[in-house]
């Protein structure tokens, strides 16, 4: 019996350990879905238009900031907010497109990395004038209040919530692209324009659609984190360079490669938070040199 | 006797007639600068509303009746150091200012001071938590008012472990400014009794803060302490909430959070927080008659600060030390040193003193946020759990590094 | 995809006369500023700013690199050079010494990683660098983290001059300046600056007449972050700190916003750019709030309307190089 004691001890220790980490996988994962829907409009877009999207992140801070107006202003509940706050910011983006981006086109790369980071300082500007930095609240839905206690770990229903419809959001867009006749379109556009043009389809408008589209889901992962963040106006600022480098990691080529790579790198942060949390912001930066060092092309990525 | 010799006896003479004719000369003309982050992290608690108050102290001053004039410009430093210095040098060299008020952004606290010191001006500093300005980096140009980090850790870290919350878990954030609170909180915390159980660094802007709070839950401590400022403490509140922490029982001590913060969490989030200011808007009517006449022309109609009612009192007092000297020397070291001389007495703080190394002592509060039901309405947020008496509220003399103190 | 600039002309004589008069105007301008009652210590940051952007430009304007994390050159160079100063008390020139050095030996790692990948990618690479660098100086106790190295001794150059005197740091910041800016442009018209201009053009012809492009651009690179950082360190004596400021991604967003307004790939613009942003800062320091949306307003400009930046729509209006 005494022999056995410490024995017990440990397996207990270990019991809990175990537990812990089980929670910081779970809490990676829902990190995961915010990376992957924005390396995921980031990827829509590029493909399309070629442009790395630099305002993403301003976007994503609209995407909080129009569930808040709803909600304060007009009363409109988190559940309209998470199907209109995409659909006000894409129109807002696919303006911007008409107005600007548009006509970049043929110009070098850089100069649409450009105009898109003056958009964002301008976006973020204008809500930092008129909204200070110390951010709004925006409570969690009644019906997502609460938790669950999964044995390892308490997990507040909401982040429950975000994994979930983060990776349908994530899938169906992969399934609208990869899939469908429009995403055909969409694919085939990216190759060759002319051709497509030929077919009788307005690319054009398609590009617009397109921008529109990451734009909404930059926006939706907005209306996602506003429950769990105050509302910010740099609350994308930061958060899109670390989906740059996620980007890099996973290369932009194909649509799946870049939700996983998201909700791997989310997880792998989620890790690094629990074994060691001082590096957990640089995390993310250290894995991109890596892969470059063994992989320049990155994980899933078509050769630039 | 060389020409150049002869030369520069000449100059020296007139430099020296130059000298006393400029001494002779007190005239009653004074300009305030009011240095502060104007649409940052920290225009909430100083910004716009620190000009404001600025403005006020000179109006309830009566100077203006008495003969003086007196200008305040405003400047925003954006919260680089770079840029607070050279709006500094250049209000000293080119607009003639007397004295800088507010600061918040220690870094840039730090800096301004420096310059303040190489060009003799006041820096009366009300912003900023950095308990180094009166330690070794005190000068004898700066008088350092509202509260330093010190105050924010001895007042909540004693108070709380005295009423029984005597186990810690710290979530800090991973810089000079969170290490500070840390270390001076477990001091306090230590030396009341308590215990630390342990603590996890949180890299600085982090907007997740589930995977550390997680683990704060998981040491069973009885207050978990936020050695963090600005949008990680508002986001770890909320996160806390979000995570059952505090209905679980375990207490938040937030170490630095200002009343506009609370405003912006809303009382349903931030209910039950513990935390030290030195002044809030209900304490009495002197206090609430200052709050309603600020919060009137304030433009977003916040309440006033800790940060903002230093500054107005601040520049009080320095008003009184111009009229004991009977004129504006434009003499930083003088003016400062007069200031020391003379204890204070405003409405906001109450009677107070000011120690050589230009650290101002009065008493601190520990307040808990009030639940939503408590709440009387807009504004009404803080109970005070313990008062902080002056003298345990700041560095004691015999303990601060300040090279003013060696003599 | 077209070429950032189209005035690269081939250097005529011409062109190098227009250049060298260009030069001597600028250098005497600048030459008597201490003179002219113009506020000092405004100059010198802009000097500072205007070398990083000269070296930000030899990468994008000739070798087609846009590096969106230029401020790790100035961050590091000016954290080194402080500590040297203050922790170790090395006299100024020195101090310069290791703060350049630190730039130099960071240019060739990080210029190692980045150059693997072109374009879009390598700004997103440059970037995410720089941040990482952000959150290692963070972190770091010799950085003292949000406070910064405070109180920088100024010293004696060289034992001689004494550098808290305004208008000796003036000079010593213009000639380190103006020699930078003779190396650049000497780079620029050397037969390693005509090689890089033909990869900016098109790579794999460059490749295909037996140049090792990845050298030439990582050694590009390692230059113009040097002289980034050399930039860094003489900032240090004017500013007399060294903080997070110079880290931060929006330094490296303003660096590229003063080359871009003084247009990408001319030889004068970045300087002219850069004096135009920090006069910018400077007098529109009232507006205070709205300073960063007008940054956003010129980006957005310069972009759609004004591509070839002040000097280079002067230029191309009166059909110079300049």
């Amino acid at each position: 019996m005494a022999a056995e004691t410490p024995e017990l001890k440990r397996t207990g220790a270990e019991r809990e350990s175990m537990q812990a980490l089980y929670a910081q996988l779970l809490v990676g994962l829902i990190n995961g879905s915010f990376y992957a829907l924005l390396s995921l409009g980031l990827a829509v877009i590029f493909g399309m238009l070629n442009i790395i999207n630099f305002a993403h992140g301003a976007l994503y801070m609209m995407g909080a900031f129009v569930a808040y107006f709803l909600l304060n202003i007009w009363g409109i509940n988190y559940w309209w907010a998470l199907l209109l706050s995409p659909i006000v910011v894409g129109i807002f983006g696919m303006i911007l497109e008409r107005t600007m981006l548009k006509f970049l086109t043929g110009l070098d790369h850089l100069y649409g990395l450009l105009l898109t980071f003056g958009l964002a300082l301008i976006i973020q500007g204008v809500f930092q004038n008129f909204f200070g930095s110390s951010g709004l609240p925006y409570s969690i839905p009644d019906q997502l209040r609460g938790g669950m206690n999964l044995g390892f770990m308490f997990l507040p229903v909401y982040r429950g919530w975000v994994v979930v419809f983060s990776l349908v959001v994530c899938l169906a867009t992969w399934f609208l692209i990869e899939r469908t006749r429009l995403g055909a379109y969409l694919r085939a556009a990216t190759e060759n324009p002319t051709l497509v043009r030929a077919f009788g389809i307005n690319v054009p408008r398609m590009i617009t659609l397109t921008y529109g589209l990451g734009v909404g889901l930059a926006a939706l992962a907005g209306v996602l984190s506003a429950p769990i963040n105050q509302v910010r106006p740099l609350m994308g600022a930061d958060l899109i360079i670390v989906v740059f480098a996620v980007v890099v990691i996973g290369g932009m080529g194909s649509i799946m490669g870049s939700i996983i790579t998201g909700f791997a790198l989310g997880v792998i942060e989620g890790l690094t938070k629990y074994f060691y949390p001082e590096a957990s912001n640089t995390v993310v930066f250290v894995l991109m040199v890596l892969v470059l060092l063994v992989k320049p092309t990155g994980l899933t990525g078509r050769a630039a | 006797m060389s020409k150049t010799a002869v030369a520069s006896l000449l100059l020296s003479t007139a430099l020296s007639f130059a000298a006393i004719s400029a001494a002779c000369a007190d005239d009653k003309i004074v300009k305030i600068g009011a240095l502060s982050d104007q649409s940052g992290l920290y225009a909430d608690l100083g910004g716009p509303g620190s000009t404001l108050a600025a403005q006020m102290a000179v109006e309830d001053s009566g100077m203006t009746g008495k003969g003086w004039k007196i200008d305040i410009i405003a400047g925003d430093h954006q919260n680089k150091p770079d840029i607070g210095v050279n709006i500094a040098r250049q209000w000293f060299d080119v607009d003639k200012v007397d004295v800088i008020v507010d600061v918040p952004n220690s870094g840039v606290a730090l800096a301004v001071s420096n310059i303040v010191k190489e060009k003799n001006g006041i820096l009366l500093d009300s912003g900023a938590g950095t308990s180094d300005l009166t330690n070794a980096q005190c000068t004898p140009n700066t008088i350092h008012w509202t509260y330093d980090t010190y105050t924010l850790a001895h007042g909540t870290g004693t108070a709380l472990t005295k009423s029984g919350g005597d186990s810690w878990f710290f979530l800090t954030a991973d810089y000079a400014f969170g290490a500070a609170l840390e270390r001076d909180t477990t001091a306090a915390v230590k030396a009341t009794g308590g215990k630390v159980l342990g603590g996890v660094k949180a890299p600085l802007s982090t907007a997740d803060f589930s995977s550390f709070l997680l683990q704060a839950q998981a040491s069973k401590a009885k207050i978990i302490g936020l050695a963090n400022a600005g949008a990680d403490t508002t986001n770890s509140i909320k996160q806390a909430a979000e995570f059952g922490i505090t209905s679980g029982g375990q207490k938040l001590a937030a170490l630095l959070l200002f009343i506009t913060d609370v405003h912006s969490l809303g009382l349903k989030t931030a209910q039950g927080l513990n935390f030290t200011e030195t002044f809030y808007w209900d304490m009495n009517d002197a206090t609430r008659a200052f709050a309603k006449r600020f919060q009137e022309r304030m433009k977003n109609h916040n309440m006033p600060t800790m940060v903002h009612a230093g500054v107005y009192s601040s520049l009080l007092h320095y008003f009184k030390a111009l009229e004991a000297l009977g004129g504006n020397p434009h003499d930083g070291a003088k003016v400062v040193a007069k200031m020391k001389d003379m204890p204070t007495d405003d409405q906001l703080f109450g009677k107070g003193s000011i120690e050589p190394n230009g650290r101002k002592i009065h008493p601190a509060y520990l307040f808990e946020v009030k639940t939503p039901a408590e709440s009387k309405g807009p504004w009404d947020y803080y109970k005070l759990v313990s008062t902080i008496p002056a003298e345990d509220a700041f560095t004691p003399l015999d303990k601060s590094t300040c090279p003013l103190l060696k003599k | 995809m077209t070429a950032l600039t189209d005035d690269t002309l081939p250097m005529t004589p011409r062109a190098m006369r227009d250049e060298m008069i260009m030069f001597g105007i600028m250098a005497v301008l600048l030459a008597v500023v201490p003179f002219t009652g113009i506020y000092p210590f405004f100059v010198m940051q802009g000097l500072c700013f205007a070398l990083v952007a000269c070296a930000f430009n030899l990468l994008i304007g000739y070798g087609g690199l846009l590096s969106f994390g230029h401020a790790m050159f100035l961050g590091t160079a000016g954290y080194c050079a402080a500590h040297a100063l203050k922790v170790w008390n090395l006299p100024p020139e020195l101090g310069i010494v290791v703060g350049t050095a630190a730039a130099c030996v960071l240019g060739i790692i990080t210029g190692y990683v980045s150059i693997r990948r072109q374009g879009i990618y390598f700004s997103m690479i440059t970037l995410a660098l720089s941040q990482l660098l952000y959150f290692i100086y963070l972190q770091a106790p010799f950085t003292h983290g949000e406070d910064g190295i405070q109180g920088i001794p100024q010293g004696r150059l060289f034992g001689i001059f004494d550098l808290s005197r305004p208008t000796t740091l003036y000079y010593m910041v213009l000639i380190g300046f103006l020699a930078a800016f003779l190396l650049i442009y000497r780079t620029i018209n050397s037969p390693f600056g005509e090689v890089l201009k033909s990869i900016r053009e098109n790579e794999q012809r460059a490749i295909s007449l037996g140049y090792k492009t990845d050298h030439y651009k990582w050694l590009a690179f390692v230059l113009s972050g040097t002289l980034a950082g050399f930039a860094g360190a003489l900032k240090v004596f004017v500013a007399q700190n060294a903080s997070l400021t110079d880290v931060h991604w929006s330094m490296s967003g303003e660096i590229v916003l003063m080359t871009l307004v003084g247009g990408l790939g001319t030889v004068f613009g970045p300087v002219v750019g850069a004096f135009v942003i920090v006069a910018m800062q400077q007098y529109l320091a009232s507006f205070g709030q709205w300073v960063t949306v007008i940054q956003g307003v010129i980006f957005v400009a310069c972009v759609l309307l004004f591509r070839r930046g002040i000097v280079g729509e002067v230029a191309h209006f009166f059909k110079r190089s300049l």
